[in-house]
C-alpha cells in the first residue's frame, strides 16, 4: 500500500474505511469520501489516459465536471461498466475498476502515441484536405480513423440498473450549495417558500466548505466553520430539500429544469441491487436561483496538457478537502490572486512550493506579500514558456514577459518540479442561465462575460454572477435576495465579512514562448487536442465566426463541452482577428450541462413500459387458445390461431374456409366506437361523411366513408342510428383517436353551432361478431326471444337485446360478406359473451378467426382496409366507391378537393382486383405492376395493395390500385418481381358473391 | 486558381507550420449589381451558386447569408443520405443527389467524408412490411440498390439491435439501401463555398436580407443589412425561414417551420457500423467518424422559430433508442440542439418558380433536406438559369398544392384495421 | 416545454395539448364557389409567421376544448389565450 502523498489533515476523508479499488488492474486504496481521482492523486497517478487526436498522456486536471482529461472506463466487461467517467466525479467504492481509455496496448505504452510525432501533418480540419485518392479508399481510411477515434467503450449488455423520473413543483429552485445557494435557499425557506437545493457533489458548502485561511472570515468564524454552521441550521427547515449529488443538466423554457440525482453510484455494487440508480427530476419552478459558482481557467502555454499539471484551485481541494498533496515538488503559475490561496494552503501545510511564476509585473496584495514573507520565490513578469517530462511533468522553464506580454525576453531559468498548479482567473459557470434563453455582456476589465437579460424568473448570485470575492459576495447577496423575493430584510444583512482578497488579473490568452509558435503546442481544448494554432489556422484559411472555428478545430467539443478552453478559445479569435470579445460572442452552450445518461432519460418506460398493451376484455381467452398476436396501434388483436402445429397459413386457409361453410367468430373489440348524440347529429354525420345521413332510419346501419380535407380517403366504417337523435359510430382500429380528434376540431371551431357531443365508448364495449351461414342458429340460442328473420331484422339494422340480463346492441352488418352480426356487450362481459358463442357454435364448428382472416375474407369480397388498400393519395371515385359520393350533398369534409384538376383525371391510380393466370401464385403484398417489363426507364402503374390465396374461390385473388386500371378490366398486366414476372389479369374488385346473396344466407 | 488540397500540400505546408494557408473563401462587400443572389447560405444555397457558376456560366452571383454559411440545418442535421423513396419523383430527385454524392470529395476537392454504409429502414408491425416491401420494389424498378431483409438479416447487418420477438414492437424486417450513408455536415458547406468562391461567387455572411424589392410581377433587387442589391433573379433557398422571405414578396407557401431535435452522445470506439431507422418505434441512430452516436428526434407538433424543441420529444426518441438497443441505456447524452425545419403537406420539397417573375423557392425539405444538397442545388441552378424546371424537380412545383398532384411521401403512413 | 394556460382547466403542462395550426383560417361557406387556387390557399398556404402568431390549441388530454393561442414563435413566449369564438386580443 503507498498512500504517499496523503496528509493527514482532512476531516472530509474518513480514514477508519479503508477502500481498495482497481486501476488498469492494479489494486489502489483509498478512502470513504475520495474520489477516483483524489485517491489516484494520494497514491501518486498522475499518468490516466490519453488524449483523443494525438495520443498524448493525460493526468487530473481539475477537480469537478469540468475535467477533460481524466476520463476513465469504469468496470469494463461488465454489464455496468461506463465509457468515458469523469475520475474527478466518481466516489470510490470497494470493488470499483477503472481503466484507462483510448490507448493500445496500455496507457503507459501507447502505439497511438505515434500520432504526436505525426502531429505537423495532422492540423485543424486536416482530414478535409486529404483522404480522397483514390476515390474508392475512403471507407479504408475512414475505417482507421474510427477505429482511432471515440474514447471508451459502449457497453455490450443490457442494463441491470433501475432509472425514474420524479416531478416537482417547487417555489424556489436554488442550484449549487456554495456559499451563495445556501445564503439564498436558507432565506427562501424561512420565508415560507417551497425550496429545494441541488448540488452536484457528495459535499455541500462549495469551495467554502474548506476555505479556512486565517485572514479571512465571516462573523469573526472562519468560512468552513461559518457555513457548516448555515448548512447545520438549513439541514433543519421543514420546507427545504436537498438533493446531493444532483446535477442540473438543462434550463428550458417556462423554468422547466431537468436535474439527474445520483442515488447508488457511489455504493459498492453488491448494495446496488434493487435500488433506483439515476432519477431525473423533472423540476416546474416559480423562481430559479442559479448560484452555480465559476470554473478556473487554465493558461494557454506551450506543453500545458502534462500529466502533473493541474488547476490551482483543483490542487487546493485535492489538499485541503481530501488531504492529497498531487506533487512533492510544486510550483504555480497564475496571472491572479487565486494560486496564492493554494500557496497558502501548501504552507500551512507543509507541502513544499518551488517557486510561484506570476504574470503579472507587480503583484502587491496582502496574499501575495504574504506569501512572499514565507521564503516562497515569486517570479514576477515571467511566463512558463515550456514544460517537459513524458508521463509525468519534471520540469517549467520560464522566461520574462516583454511589456506588452506578446513575447519573452531574457533568459531561460529551469525550474525542476512535479506538479505544476495553473490559474488564469475565473470563468462564471453561466452555461444553465444561457439555455434559458439569457442574454449575456461581457465584463471588460476582468474578460468574463456574466448575465445580464433574464427572460425568465431567475437571478444568477455569486461567482456565476461574476462576484468572484467572498466579500462582494457577502455584500451583494442580501440585497438581491431581498429583490428577488419581494422581502425587507434577510438574516445575511449585517453579516461581518473580513477578507483581503484582490481580484487583480493579467490577462492574456496565449503566453508566448521562445520557440517559433509553429513548433509549440499551446492547447486550449485538452480533450480534443485543438492548440491555439489550430484556431489561428481555422482564422487564416477565412473560418471567423466563433461556430465555424468551433466545428473546425473540434474546439469545445470534448466530453467538456469546453468548460474549460472556449473562453481561450474566444479570447484568441478576438486578438487574432483584432476584433472585441463583446462583438465576437460567444458559442452556444447546448444541453446538457454534464452529460445524461439514457437510461435516466428514459426512466421506466423500458421493455414492457415501453408503450402500453391495449388488450380487449377477450385476450385472455385468446391466448390461452394458442393464438398469434399482431400489433395493431397499440392494440394487440388476435391474428391467427395456430391449431395442431399449423402455420400461419394453414391456419388462415382453415379459419377462413370455416367462417363461410358454417360460422367463425372475430372479436372486434378494438375497432373505434363514437357515440355521437345532439339534436344536429344527422347534420353532422352529413358533413363529415361523403353520404347522406338525414334519411337513415332509426335502428338501420350503414356504412360510411370519410376524406381528408384534401379529398384523401381518411377511415371508414358502420355507424348505427340508435335513436332519432342518437347515433353509434365506429372507426378503423388504428384511426380511432384521430376520428375522435378531427371530429371534435370541425364541431368546435367550424360547427359550434351545431348540438352534438362526441364520446369515445371504444373500451365501454366488447364486440364478438360472429358470422357464416350458421351464425343465425348460435344468436338464437344465446337470445332465444329475439325475433332474427330477415324482415324483422333485416341486414345494416340493429337491435337492442339482453344477453342473461345484460343489455347489448346486435348490429346485423358484414365485413366478410356472410350473414353476420356484431354483439356489442359492455365490456366487463366480453369474455363470457365470447364464451357463450363458442358454447353456443359448437355444434356448428364455430371457428374463432384472427385479422388475417379477416383481412382474406373481406378481400374475397373486395372491400377496402383504409390504411392497406389506401395511402392518402387515393379518393373514392379512385376506390371505384362512386356510390358513396353523394352528389346531392352541397358539402363534406373533403368535397371540394375531388374537383381539383388532378383529383378528376381519368388516369388516376384506381382500385381494381387482380387475378394471376397460375392461380396458385399468390402475389406479394407491395409488389408494383407494370404493363411492360422490358420499356426502360420502367414504368410503374401502380401496386398490390392486398393478396392471399382464397380456399373459398380455390384461387389467388389480389387487390391493386393501378394507373387507368377502371378501363383496364380484362387486361393484362405484369408484376415484375426480382427473379421472374408474373402475369396478371385486371378484374372486378368482388371476387365472391357479387349479387350479395350470401348476406341473407 | 485555388492550391489543390491533398496529402502532397499537407506535407509541404507542415514545412512552414501551416502558416501559408489561403483562405478557404473570401469576406467581400457586395457589388450593387448581381446576376443572381442566392438568399441562405447553407448546404443547398451554396450549392446552387457552384452549380450556376460552374453549369451554367453564371460568375456574377452571390450568396447572402444571415448569419455564418451552413450554420442553420447544414449545421444541424444528422447527415443520413439515402435515395430508397417511393415514387418515382422523389426517387428521380434524391437518386440524382446521391449519384453525385458519390464523387463528390474529388469534385470538390474538399473531403465530404461521404460514407456508404448502408441505410435500413425497420419494420415493426404487418404494414410496415407491406410498406416497406412496396417501397424496395419501386426502388427496384428505378434502378435504386434497396433489398428487403428479413428478421436475422437485420441483425447479420447490425447485431446490436434488439430483435427478440418479445419487444413491444418486435422488428419483422427491413430494408437496405447499401449505397446509402452519411457524410460530415459542415464540410459540405464548406467544401461548396469554396468552390463557388473559386469561380467568382460572392459569399456575403452577417448579411441578412429585410425586403424584397418589386417592380409589378418581377423581381427588382434585396434590401438587406448591407444595403440594396439590385438583381433580376432571386433564388430563395432559407430552410425554415422560407415563409419569412415569401412574406417580403407578399406571397404565402405551403409550409410550416417546426422544431426539430437530435442528439449525440459522447465518443465511444466503433460499436454502429450503418445507419437504421425506424418509423413506427421512432428512432434513428448512427455513430460519426468521432464516436458519437448520432440520433435523430422528431418535430414538435407547433410553429416554431426558437430553435428549442420540446423535452418529451427528446424523451420519446431515447425511449425508442433503448427498445432497439438496450445495450445504449449507459451511454451518456452529451449535447442536443434543435433546428427550424420547412414542412410541406406532403413532406415532398419545393424547386420551384413562383408566380413572381426572377423569384424561385427551393423549400420545403422538411426533416431530411440534406442527403438531397448535390441534387437540390444542380436542379435548383438549373431552375434559376432557364427559368424552367429540369426534368427532374418538375414535380416539386408550387401548383401541385392547386391541382392536387401531390408527392406524398408520408401518404404510406398507414392506418391499420 | 411551455405552461399553458387552457381557458377553461387553467395552467397546464404542454405535454397535455395539442397544437392545432394557425388560426382564424375559417373553411369556407361555399367551397363550390371556389377556383381551385382559392381552395388551395384556404387548404395548404399559411402565413407561418416568425413573431407573433394566432394559432389553434387543443386540451387533448385534458377537457378536449379547442382555443386560440397568441404566441411569438420566434422565442416561444405566449402572450395570451382565448376561448374559440371570441376575439382575438391585439397584443
Amino acid at each position: 500500500m503507498s498512500t504517499n502523498s496523503r496528509l493527514k489533515t482532512s476531516k472530509f476523508i474518513d480514514e477508519t474505511s479503508r477502500i481498495s479499488f482497481k486501476f488498469n488492474n492494479k489494486t489502489y486504496y483509498g478512502f470513504k469520501g475520495d474520489t477516483l481521482a483524489s485517491a489516484l492523486l494520494a497514491n501518486d497517478v498522475h499518468l490516466v489516459g490519453r488524449s483523443f487526436k494525438y495520443h498524448r498522456p493525460r493526468g487530473i486536471m481539475t477537480a469537478g465536471s469540468e475535467e477533460p482529461n481524466a476520463i476513465v472506463q469504469i468496470n469494463d466487461g461488465t454489464a455496468v461498466t461506463e465509457p468515458n467517467v469523469r475520475a474527478t466525479e466518481v466516489e470510490i467504492y470497494e470493488g470499483l475498476e477503472a481503466s484507462s481509455q483510448n490507448c493500445w496496448p496500455s496507457v503507459n505504452f501507447d502505439i497511438g502515441g505515434i500520432n504526436n510525432l505525426l502531429s505537423p501533418l495532422l492540423p485543424a480540419g486536416f482530414y478535409y484536405k486529404t483522404f480522397m485518392w483514390p476515390a474508392s479508399f475512403w471507407e479504408k481510411y475512414e475505417y482507421f480513423i474510427r477505429k482511432s477515434a471515440g474514447l471508451g467503450k459502449s457497453p455490450t449488455q443490457p442494463d441491470p440498473d433501475i432509472y425514474e423520473h420524479q416531478y416537482i413543483h417547487c417555489d424556489v429552485l436554488v442550484i449549487g450549495a456554495g456559499i451563495s445557494g445556501i445564503m439564498a435557499a436558507k432565506t427562501a425557506a424561512k420565508n415560507g417558500l417551497k425550496t429545494l437545493l441541488v448540488d452536484e457533489k457528495p459535499i455541500l458548502g462549495g469551495n467554502t466548505i474548506y476555505k479556512d485561511n486565517e485572514d479571512t472570515s465571516i462573523n469573526n468564524q472562519t468560512p468552513s466553520k461559518w457555513i457548516s454552521d448555515q448548512i447545520n441550521e438549513l439541514e433543519k427547515l421543514d420546507n427545504l430539500e436537498i438533493k446531493k449529488r444532483t446535477s442540473v443538466a438543462a434550463y428550458h423554457g417556462y423554468n422547466y429544469l431537468l436535474a439527474r440525482e445520483n442515488l447508488t453510484d457511489h455504493l459498492p455494487i453488491h448494495e446496488r441491487k434493487n435500488k433506483i440508480r439515476q432519477r431525473l427530476l423533472k423540476i416546474r419552478a416559480k423562481k430559479v436561483i442559479t448560484s452555480t459558482g465559476a470554473l478556473e481557467r487554465p493558461l494557454v502555454f506551450n506543453n500545458n496538457d502534462r500529466p502533473g499539471i493541474l488547476l490551482a484551485s483543483a490542487l487546493k481541494r485535492y489538499s485541503d478537502l481530501f488531504g492529497v498533496a498531487c506533487g512533492k515538488k510544486n510550483v504555480l503559475f497564475t496571472n491572479n490572486d487565486s494560486a496564492y490561496e493554494t500557496a497558502l494552503s501548501f504552507i500551512n501545510k507543509g507541502i513544499k512550493i518551488e517557486a510561484i511564476i506570476d504574470i503579472r509585473e507587480n503583484p502587491n496584495s496582502k496574499l501575495v506579500k504574504k506569501i512572499e514573507e514565507n521564503q516562497i520565490k515569486i517570479f514576477k513578469g515571467y511566463t512558463v514558456v515550456d514544460t517537459s517530462g513524458y508521463k509525468r511533468i519534471n520540469k517549467v522553464s520560464i522566461m520574462q514577459l516583454s511589456k506588452d506580454g506578446q513575447k519573452v525576453v531574457g533568459n531561460k531559468i529551469e525550474i525542476p518540479c512535479d506538479c505544476l498548479g495553473m490559474s488564469g482567473g475565473w470563468t462564471p459557470a453561466v452555461h444553465l442561465f444561457t439555455q434559458s434563453g439569457g442574454k449575456l455582456s461581457f465584463r471588460e476589465e476582468d474578460q468574463v462575460f456574466i448575465p445580464k437579460i433574464y427572460t425568465s424568473k431567475q437571478i444568477s448570485l455569486g461567482s456565476c454572477n461574476g462576484d468572484f470575492s467572498l466579500d462582494s459576495i457577502i455584500k451583494n447577496i442580501p440585497g438581491q435576495l431581498k429583490q428577488f423575493f419581494e422581502i425587507n430584510s434577510t438574516e445575511f444583512d449585517n453579516l461581518d465579512i473580513e477578507s483581503n482578497e484582490d481580484l487583480s488579473k493579467r490577462n492574456i490568452w496565449l503566453l508566448p514562448s521562445d520557440k517559433i509558435f509553429g513548433k509549440t503546442k499551446p492547447f486550449v481544448d485538452y480533450q480534443n487536442d485543438a492548440t491555439a494554432k489550430d484556431i489561428k489556422l481555422a482564422l487564416r484559411e477565412g473560418f471567423r465566426s466563433i461556430e465555424h472555428v468551433k466545428r473546425y478545430t473540434t474546439t469545445g467539443m470534448g466530453t467538456d463541452q469546453g468548460k474549460l478552453g472556449n473562453m481561450h478559445a474566444l479570447g484568441i479569435i478576438a486578438d487574432t482577428a483584432g476584433v472585441k470579445m463583446g462583438e465576437l460572442g460567444t458559442t452556444t452552450f447546448r444541453p446538457p450541462y454534464t452529460p445524461l445518461t439514457f437510461g435516466t432519460i428514459v426512466g421506466r418506460n423500458v421493455g414492457e413500459y415501453f408503450d402500453i398493451f391495449r388488450k380487449t376484455p377477450m385476450h385472455d381467452w385468446h391466448e390461452q387458445n394458442k393464438a398469434e398476436f399482431e400489433n395493431v396501434g397499440q392494440w394487440k388483436r388476435a391474428w391467427y390461431y395456430p391449431k395442431n402445429n399449423e402455420n400461419m397459413h394453414q391456419a388462415v386457409q382453415r379459419e377462413s374456409k370455416a367462417a363461410r361453410d358454417s360460422a367463425g367468430i372475430l372479436d372486434a373489440s378494438t375497432l373505434g366506437k363514437i357515440d355521437i348524440q345532439g339534436t344536429d347529429a344527422s347534420e353532422f354525420l352529413n358533413r363529415v361523411y361523403t353520404n347522406a345521413w338525414s334519411k337513415l332510419a332509426i335502428g338501420k346501419c350503414r356504412y360510411g366513408l370519410m376524406l381528408n380535407e384534401d379529398g384523401m380517403v381518411y377511415d371508414d366504417g358502420v355507424t348505427t342510428r340508435l335513436d332519432e337523435n342518437h347515433y353509434i359510430m365506429t372507426t378503423t382500429t388504428g384511426g380511432a383517436a384521430n376520428v375522435l380528434g378531427k371530429l371534435e376540431d370541425y364541431l368546435q371551431t367550424e360547427w359550434p353551432e351545431l348540438d352534438v357531443y362526441l364520446t369515445s365508448v371504444t373500451d365501454h364495449y366488447a364486440t364478438a361478431s360472429v358470422c357464416g351461414p350458421n351464425s343465425k342458429k348460435i344468436l338464437q340460442k344465446i337470445i332465444p326471444d329475439l325475433d332474427l328473420s330477415d324482415d324483422n331484422f333485416p341486414h345494416m339494422s340493429f337491435k337492442n337485446a339482453k344477453i342473461d340480463g345484460v343489455k347489448c346492441r346486435i348490429m346485423r352488418i358484414s365485413f366478410t360478406g356472410e350473414h353476420s352480426y356484431e354483439i356489442n356487450i359492455p365490456a366487463s362481459y366480453g369474455k363470457s359473451l365470447w364464451e357463450k358463442c363458442m358454447e353456443a357454435g359448437k355444434e356448428y364448428n364455430i371457428t374463432p378467426y384472427g385479422t388475417e382472416t379477416m383481412h382474406l375474407l373481406r378481400a374475397e369480397k373486395g372491400f377496402i382496409i383504409v390504411g392497406q388498400d389506401t395511402d392518402a393519395t387515393l379518393t373514392p371515385i379512385d376506390l371505384q366507391m362512386d356510390w358513396i359520393v353523394s352528389k346531392k350533398k352541397y358539402d363534406f369534409i373533403g368535397k371540394r378537393s375531388l374537383y381539383r384538376s388532378d383529383t378528376i383525371k381519368e388516369d388516376r391510380k384506381q382500385l381494381v382486383g387482380l387475378l394471376t393466370d397460375d392461380p396458385n401464385e399468390v402475389l406479394e403484398e407491395g409488389a408494383q405492376i407494370v404493363a411492360d417489363a422490358n420499356k426502360k426507364p420502367i414504368e410503374m402503374l401502380g401496386h398490390v395493395t392486398s393478396s392471399y390465396y382464397s380456399p373459398n374461390l380455390n384461387k389467388s385473388i389480389a387487390l391493386g390500385v393501378v394507373r387507368g386500371g377502371k378501363k383496364m378490366l380484362g387486361q393484362k398486366l405484369i408484376i415484375p418481381m426480382e427473379n421472374k414476372n408474373i402475369n396478371v389479369t385486371v378484374s372486378d374488385p368482388v371476387f365472391l358473391d357479387k349479387e350479395n346473396k350470401r348476406l341473407n344466407a | 486558381m485555388k492550391k489543390k488540397y491533398s496529402i502532397f500540400s499537407l506535407i509541404k505546408n507542415a514545412f512552414s507550420y501551416h502558416e501559408n494557408w489561403e483562405k478557404a473563401w473570401k469576406d467581400p462587400t457586395p457589388k450593387k449589381e448581381y446576376d443572381a443572389v442566392i438568399v441562405g447560405g447553407g448546404g443547398h444555397g451554396l450549392a446552387t451558386a457552384y452549380y450556376l457558376a460552374k453549369k451554367h456560366n453564371m460568375k456574377n452571383i452571390a450568396v447572402v447569408e444571415k448569419g455564418w454559411i451552413g450554420g442553420g440545418n447544414t449545421g444541424r442535421n444528422t447527415t443520413i443520405i439515402r435515395s430508397n423513396y417511393l415514387w418515382d419523383a422523389s426517387a428521380g430527385l434524391y437518386d440524382h443527389a446521391l449519384k453525385i454524392w458519390e464523387g463528390l470529395s474529388q469534385e470538390l476537392n474538399y473531403n465530404v467524408m461521404f460514407s456508404q454504409r448502408g441505410v435500413m429502414n425497420l419494420a415493426h408491425n404487418l404494414q410496415d412490411v407491406r410498406d416497406l416491401k412496396r417501397r424496395t420494389h419501386a426502388n427496384r424498378l428505378n434502378g435504386i440498390d434497396a433489398v428487403y431483409l428479413s428478421t436475422e438479416e437485420v441483425k447479420k447487418f447490425c447485431p446490436i439491435i434488439n430483435t427478440s420477438p418479445d419487444i413491444r414492437y418486435p422488428v419483422l424486417g427491413g430494408t437496405l439501401q447499401r449505397r446509402a450513408g452519411t457524410a460530415r455536415h459542415d464540410a459540405v458547406a464548406w467544401g461548396y463555398a469554396r468552390g463557388a468562391d473559386e469561380m467568382g461567387v460572392d459569399i456575403i455572411q452577417n448579411c441578412e436580407v429585410k425586403g424584397i424589392k418589386r417592380n409589378g410581377d418581377a423581381v427588382e433587387g434585396l434590401e438587406t443589412t448591407k444595403g440594396f442589391i439590385k438583381t433580376k433573379k432571386i433564388g430563395v433557398v432559407a430552410a425554415g425561414h422560407s415563409s419569412v422571405i415569401a412574406n417580403m414578396a407578399g406571397i404565402r407557401l405551403p409550409l410550416e417551420s417546426k422544431p426539430l431535435q437530435a442528439l449525440v452522445s459522447e465518443p465511444v470506439k466503433p460499436i454502429i457500423d450503418t445507419v437504421v431507422m425506424s418509423n413506427a418505434v421512432h428512432a434513428y441512430v448512427s455513430q460519426s467518424d468521432k464516436g458519437e452516436l448520432v440520433i435523430g428526434a422528431g418535430t414538435d407538433d407547433y410553429v416554431s422559430y426558437s430553435q428549442k424543441g420540446s423535452h418529451d420529444i427528446v424523451e420519446g426518441t431515447l425511449n425508442a433508442i433503448l427498445e432497439l438497443y438496450p445495450i445504449f441505456s449507459r451511454m451518456r447524452m452529451l449535447r442536443q440542439w434543435g433546428g427550424i425545419v420547412d414542412i410541406c403537406p406532403d413532406a415532398s420539397p419545393i424547386i420551384s418558380k413562383t408566380m413572381i417573375k426572377g423569384l424561385y423557392f427551393n423549400c420545403g425539405w422538411g426533416t431530411g433536406g440534406f442527403k438531397a444538397t448535390p441534387g437540390s442545388g444542380d436542379l435548383f441552378a438549373h431552375t434559376i438559369a432557364n427559368d424552367e424546371p429540369h426534368k427532374l424537380n418538375a414535380a416539386f412545383n408550387l401548383n401541385r398544392f392547386v391541382s392536387g398532384d401531390l408527392v406524398d411521401e408520408h401518404g404510406a403512413a398507414a392506418v391499420a384495421h | 416545454m411551455f405552461v399553458i394556460s387552457c381557458p377553461y382547466c387553467g395552467e397546464r403542462e404542454q405535454s397535455e395539448f395539442k397544437a392545432g395550426g394557425e388560426a382564424h383560417i375559417e373553411r369556407p361557406k361555399q367551397p363550390t364557389e371556389l377556383s381551385d387556387d382559392e381552395w388551395a390557399e384556404y387548404l395548404f398556404m399559411r402565413k407561418n409567421i416568425k413573431g407573433i402568431q394566432y394559432e389553434r390549441w387543443n386540451h387533448a388530454h385534458g377537457c378536449r376544448k379547442w382555443f386560440n393561442m397568441v404566441r411569438d414563435t420566434s422565442n416561444d413566449e405566449i402572450k395570451a389565450v382565448y376561448k374559440m369564438g371570441e376575439k382575438p386580443p391585439s397584443v
